[in-house]
């Protein structure tokens, strides 16, 4: 009777706690490497791009083609529909050193790319 | 032709499993078919719409508005799941019974349909869009290989229904009193699954950078990116490389709908099922 009583109770001070750490975590504000990449004819211009470890990385995307493509990267957990002849910006959290497969979703066989993280 | 057909059945996917899922939950509810029908139709509507305007929609917030408007249809859907199990933990016994019949069950109950409707659309929107996106591409390519695309995505498209009729058929067989448990459980995990990917999206578009560490990464065991880590993301919100995040938004959700069940639900002597935790 009295745990069934005591138990929302613990719980919802268990969801205060996880929401108050929430909202006091202090976000790290490191500076971001910016790295600009075009996209045209199922063809990543350069096809290889390269960053630092351990720091946030934007990828600036420009899709010269007409058409949308979907910037996707398995490794990087990066999803991003990039409409015709549009620019997007990609936030990459920080990576250990590595080798990081990007793709045009809707061409995956052959519009790939990788980011080398050193 | 294939990888139209992978392509398709990759972004239907989910929302084959959520709607089976919501037709499972609502399949003694009467008119239940319009209002999902309704949602789905909605919702490819909706898709059609986001993909003529998808280069106008990025550009919002500084480049971000994908994900800020992913994580705002998101936190819709798991209010409204929330708000389902809610409701049922306090009308689920009128629902089977007889009080059924009375004409107020029935105005209440549509209220449960609209808010299930809701999700569903938001479902077939989320996924849609993308699936729009990529054919119109292929279409006005005006490539020969048009028409095997267009079968492609077809074959994809039935295969998903087919992953809703699979879910719909496989809850329905569990019987009717293990059924409402079962459900209520699968509804709070899906919401705070959905509620656990909003916070990614937020992380992604930088709005919500506080525990932004990430956990664990099980990738090595089961990848997010495979089909059952798929399923699994997409039912229970796994992903292999959570955030703090993301699991205190996760266990913020659950705990929220438990209490919520507990302070709303039936009247004591009901004893509404509690969901195992």
């Amino acid at each position: 009777m009295s745990l069934s009583r005591l138990l929302p109770k613990l719980t919802m001070f268990a969801a205060i706690a996880l929401v108050s750490m929430a909202v006091t975590g202090t976000a790290s504000a490191q500076s971001a490497t910016e790295i600009q990449l075009s996209y045209k004819d199922k063809k990543f211009d350069p096809a290889e791009i390269s960053a630092p470890a351990n720091t946030p990385i934007v990828i600036k995307l420009k899709n010269l083609d007409g058409k949308a493509m979907e910037f996707e990267s398995k490794t990087l957990k990066v999803e991003k529909v990039v409409a015709g002849s549009t620019d997007a910006t990609i936030n990459v959290r920080a990576q250990k050193p590595g080798r990081y497969e990007f793709f045009d979703e809707y061409n995956e066989k052959v519009a790939r790319g990788a980011l080398v993280v050193k | 032709m294939i990888a139209a057909l992978i392509i398709v059945f990759r972004e239907v996917f989910e929302a084959g499993l959520i709607v089976g899922i919501v037709l499972a939950v609502t399949r003694t509810v009467p008119h239940r078919n319009q209002w999902i029908a309704g949602g789905v139709l909605a919702g490819v509507l909706a898709a059609c719409v986001v993909a003529a305007f998808a280069g106008v929609l990025s550009n919002l917030f500084a480049g971000m508005g994908q994900e800020v408007f992913n994580a705002a249809i998101l936190t819709l859907a798991v209010v409204m799941l929330t708000w389902h199990n809610v409701w049922m933990a306090r009308h689920g016994k009128e629902l089977a019974g007889e009080l059924w019949a009375a004409g107020k069950a029935v105005v209440e109950g549509s209220k449960s349909l609209l808010a299930l409707a809701i999700v569903v659309g938001v479902a077939v929107l989320r996924e849609g869009s993308e699936v729009v996106l990529f054919l119109y591409g292929v279409l006005a390519g005006g490539s020969d290989s048009g028409l095997s695309v267009a079968l492609g995505g077809l074959a994809g498209l039935i295969l998903g229904a087919l992953v809703c009729m699979l879910t719909y058929f496989g809850l329905v067989k569990i019987p009717t009193r293990a059924l409402f448990a079962t459900t209520t459980i699968l509804i709070a995990l899906l919401a705070a699954g959905m509620a656990a990917q909003a916070a990614a999206f937020l992380e992604k578009a930088n709005w919500l950078t506080a525990l932004d560490n990430v956990l664990w990464d099980s990738g090595w065991l089961l990848s997010d990116s495979s089909l059952p880590g798929k399923a699994l993301h997409t039912l229970i919100g796994y992903t292999d490389q959570p955030t703090a995040m993301q699991l205190a938004v996760y266990v913020a959700v659950l705990a929220t709908t438990f209490i919520l069940m507990r302070l709303y639900g039936a009247p004591p002597k009901a004893a509404a099922p509690a969901p195992a935790e």
